[in-house]
């Protein structure tokens, strides 16, 4: 680094997190012409950014998030023309299965509410539809929810090109960084990292499973837990399924990508550890996805597990994350928490952070992921010590 | 060209390969077997479809797998010999379609 | 669930010395190896190999009865033909046998499973005929095979040993085309002296050299450009020799640049591992008891360092005294002694491996050569993800898929590590391996989805 320990260096956004948020963000506030340094602990897309299953699902999001997540497809759909870089990105049918009637019933009720609001991106399959959609599908499988213009793409690859498309728009990334200590003086603010202080007009807090901590150094109260949930990949099969498919009564998200291999997940976790970067698997739990994803595809009978994995996700304890601007401290914003859901959001989420940050206002609807909906314990964020 | 030592005394074990028949020796895996009789082709990749054999013999490569009674991927290298096996190339990604 | 005081994994000569040790010492041992007799890959066979092929293997191979014998009769519990798949944090073990996975949980655990041979990335080398070095060693010991136009291509002690061995079943190799130069024997040779205190390898080695000598078997030394032509599989090796072009037609070609840790399991668990210069390949971090980073985990053998059979035996007794030892079994009176065994076994190491070190053409592969076989990913491949500013290993395997096929990066895993860190100019120490994850080893989804539940601490160990 050219600057000594000793020096100040002055920029005008900080990002704690290289995440997709982190670098989603990063690249957008570079866009509206700031200057950007962005602290990573580990090395970009390290953890959940960069190991998960890779879902672009408009179809099941929260209410709330349902502006945020169309917003994002809207980026999704010219990925490739943002970023030079196709991430990956195929558009697919997103399915969410019924094995009962009573399931899809509840499946119906969603996309009746849905159509209430003015949403009309879900529709209700039926078995014949569905069966259409997913010729190998079991046959005691009743209808569907879909989104259909949803997709996947491949999570490393697409953090790792808004990584790539920031550096080129001016974002300083400081990799294997970790953050020391977040404060405010004055009106600025000030991270220490890598021996070195540098001084921005605002930070963002992108820090995933570790966004408590910096949080509280902000000087709010954000209630955010480790979570790992743990997914399979196995060897390259023939094409047989080309929609991403969840299930309705038990955790599922399957689906095969184009290079033959088929990833399943569906949210049972395995153990995180945060302090070490590791998580460990729950063979125990896992083999309740390897039996849902044969119950639902029985054909996956005979294919082989390569690899199974976790990465670690910010979890908050009602499922959606928090954007925003921080309770207590002028200058300071939220982005993480997504809850194993925050792939899809990257892209939308953080334009409109950016926005928020450099124009002071959105037309997002953010409301309701303040971080002001968990109780407050703290109400002062770390000042320098004298 | 491979060849045994010694024509040994223990009992032969024979098998099929892509339809041939193939004689083998008690002891012998699928690989070592399939080597001393002059094949060398045991797959093809899932990505160029090129051709690929035994490389390591202790099964770690997986460069052997083929499909035994109808299973895939077996490593040819680590399963014994047995009467009356069919034997095929893996040809490719599995079919997983094939019920 | 079956639980012991000590779970070992491999049934080579440090897994069975170390299970022999601690049996006598009143431990209750589980042993899990993936071949159907013990042996691991050195003593492939060596219950029932028949009298001719003994005496063509040599003594240093019959060696291995007496060790199988004392196994056999230890006491441990042995499972063989069991694919360990999974080790969990409280060193509980998933295994496959038979098509069906079972579970059994240790207080201590032994990692022996030995070496792999170092990948060897060259043009031609996916070929069918192409194979490694121990590939033909396993045929000739386990089947008595023996192929009659090979040429060995490389460096290493094992190519020798080989070749004296092919000459002794009636087939010597066709050629011997040998990476190493001249320059290497004055390199190697400041390494002497210590190197004397294992003089019986030297002798040994002299011998075999003398063997392939009189059996006329043409030697080509220095060699580079290797390149292995053929169609559908291998037709000729190709190289050159100081400026002159060299091609021998031959239908089998062994390959072999030396051997390195089998590191999967020990990566699995999360142990620290080092990169170690002159073996050019990571090594676990081992307390002098062999003691890895993590507590109760203990590796012996090739796995913890490459250094031969007798070692391997002698450091599967080590760790054996010391879990006896800090289970009460043991006072630990030989652990000194076999430590300075164990250093006199290894003078030779530093000799050989500054010798025998692996060839630049395999280490620093061209950019159209295959180095990931499975996914059939180049090393140019590699180079452009990380010009493009993929940091290390898992970065680029996320990116290229390089690791992420069947043999799940045991073929490639060192060379993608050292191509990283030649193109980024650091150390393969700082760049690091392959994050590995369960299965170890392939593993059928219907395995995983029949897997039992099994109480895991709610039985008495």
């Amino acid at each position: 680094m050219a600057a000594g320990s000793s020096q100040d260096i002055t920029t005008d956004l900080l990002v704690i997190g290289g995440g997709i948020h982190g670098c989603s963000a990063a690249l957008n506030a570079a866009l509206r012409g700031m200057r950007v340094v962005v602290f990573e602990k580990d090395t970009v897309a390290r953890h959940a950014s960069g190991v998960n299953a890779g879902g672009v699902r408009k179809l099941g999001r929260h209410v709330a998030e349902i502006p945020l997540s169309l917003h994002s497809m809207s980026i999704w759909n010219r990925i490739a023309d943002f970023l030079d870089d196709d991430c990956g990105f195929q558009p697919a049918p997103q399915i969410k299965i019924a094995e009962t009637e009573d399931e899809l019933d509840t499946l119906r009720e969603r996309v009746a509410e849905l159509n209430g609001l003015g949403y009309t991106h879900e529709v209700i399959l039926d078995r014949k539809t569905m069966r259409g959609y997913l010729p190998a599908v079991a046959e005691h499988c009743v209808g569907a929810l879909a989104s259909l213009q949803d997709g996947f793409a491949q999570p490393y690859q697409t953090t790792f090109a808004f990584q790539r498309k920031g550096i080129e728009k001016g974002v300083r990334f400081l990799e294997n960084t970790p953050v020391d200590r977040v404060f405010k003086t004055g009106k600025d603010w000030k991270v220490v990292a890598g021996g070195q202080t540098f001084t921005g007009r605002f930070v963002l807090n992108c820090a995933g499973a570790w966004g408590g901590e910096i949080a509280r150094q902000i000087g709010d109260h954000a209630p955010v837990s480790a979570y790992a949930p743990m997914m399979i990949v196995t060897e390259r099969v023939r094409p047989f399924c080309d929609a991403v498919v969840g299930a309705t009564g038990r955790p599922l998200s399957f689906k095969q990508m184009p290079n033959g291999t088929v990833v399943i997940g569906g949210g049972r976790p395995g153990i995180p550890d945060p302090a070490t970067n590791r998580t460990h698997m729950q063979m125990a739990q896992l083999r309740h996805s390897a039996q849902t994803a044969i119950d639902i595809f029985p054909i996956m009978r005979g294919a082989q597990i390569v690899r199974s994995w976790a990465g670690i996700e910010g979890l908050m304890p009602d499922g959606i994350p928090v954007i925003g601007p921080a309770l207590h401290a002028e200058g300071a914003f939220h982005s993480f928490g997504f809850s194993a859901h925050g792939f899809q959001l990257g892209p939308g989420v953080g334009d409109i952070v950016a926005e928020l940050i450099a124009t002071g206002r959105t037309q997002a609807p953010i409301a309701p992921f303040s971080v002001g909906r968990f109780s407050q314990v703290s109400t002062k964020p770390n000042e320098e010590l004298s | 060209m491979f060849k045994r030592i010694k024509a040994t005394e223990t009992p032969r074990v024979s098998f099929s390969f892509e339809g041939q028949p193939i004689e083998a020796s008690t002891g012998d895996t699928v690989a070592s077997a399939l080597m001393l009789s002059g094949q060398t082709h045991f797959r093809n990749t899932p990505i160029s479809q090129s051709e690929r054999g035994p490389f390591c013999m202790m099964g770690v490569c997986f460069e052997c797998l083929v499909e035994i009674d109808g299973i895939p991927n077996r490593q040819a290298c680590m399963i014994p010999v047995r009467e009356g096996m069919v034997v095929r190339r893996q040809k490719g990604a599995i079919g997983v379609e094939t019920e | 669930m079956k639980a012991c005081d000590l779970a070992i994994i491999g049934a080579g000569p440090a897994g069975m010395a170390a299970a022999t040790e601690a049996a006598n010492a009143g431990l209750s041992v589980i042993v899990l190896d993936e071949q159907p007799a013990p042996g691991g890959q050195i003593y492939r066979a060596i219950e029932t190999v028949p009298e001719e092929r003994r005496k063509i293997l040599g003594p240093d191979y019959a060696h291995g009865a007496g060790i199988a014998q004392a196994f056999r009769n230890c006491g441990a519990t042995y499972i063989p033909e069991a694919t360990v798949w999974n080790i969990n944090p409280d060193l509980s073990i998933d295994y496959s046998r038979h098509g069906g996975s079972a579970q059994v949980s240790a207080k201590h655990l032994l990692i022996a499973t030995g070496a792999v041979e170092r990948p060897t990335p060259l043009p031609g080398w996916t070929l069918p005929g192409v194979t490694t070095a121990g590939a033909l060693q396993i045929l000739l010991k386990a089947h008595g095979g023996v192929g009659d136009d090979v040429v060995l291509v490389g460096s290493g002690p094992l190519l020798y040993l080989l070749a004296q061995q092919m000459i002794a079943a009636g087939k010597p190799p066709k050629a011997i085309v040998e990476t190493i130069d001249r320059e290497r024997y004055i390199k190697a040779a400041r390494h002497l002296p210590r190197a004397l205190a294992g003089f019986g390898y030297l002798r040994k080695g002299l011998s075999m050299m003398r063997q392939i000598r009189q059996a006329g078997v043409p030697r080509f030394s220095g060699a580079h450009d290797i390149r292995i032509e053929g169609v559908h599989r291998a037709e000729a090796v190709v190289f050159s020799v100081g400026g002159k072009a060299h091609r021998i037609e031959t239908t089998s070609v062994a390959l072999h640049q030396g051997v390195v840790p089998n590191q999967q399991a020990t990566r699995l668990l999360g142990c620290d591992h080092a990169w170690n210069e002159s073996q050019r390949c990571f090594v676990p971090k081992l307390d002098v008891f062999l003691e890895s980073s993590i507590e109760n985990v203990f590796v012996a053998g090739d796995g913890a360092g490459i250094a031969g059979a007798k070692s391997a035996a002698m450091r599967g007794r080590l760790a054996a005294l010391r879990v006896a030892q800090k289970l009460g079994h043991s006072n630990g009176a030989d652990i000194r002694a076999l430590q300075a065994d164990l250093k006199r076994d290894e003078a030779v190491r530093p000799f050989l491996e500054a010798l025998y070190a692996p060839s630049r053409d395999i280490l620093q592969p061209a950019d159209e050569t295959i180095v990931c076989r499975c996914e059939e990913v180049t090393a140019g491949a590699i180079r452009r993800a990380v010009d493009l500013g993929a940091p290390g290993p898992n970065q680029v395997k996320s990116f290229l898929r390089s690791g992420m096929g069947p043999c799940q990066g045991r073929m490639c895993g060192l060379a993608v590590s050292a191509i990283i860190a030649e193109r980024r100019k650091e150390e393969p120490e700082a760049i690091g391996y392959y994050r590995l994850r369960p299965p170890l080893k392939p593993l059928l989804l219907s395995e995983l989805a029949q897997l039992e539940p099994e109480a895991t601490r709610s039985e008495p160990l």
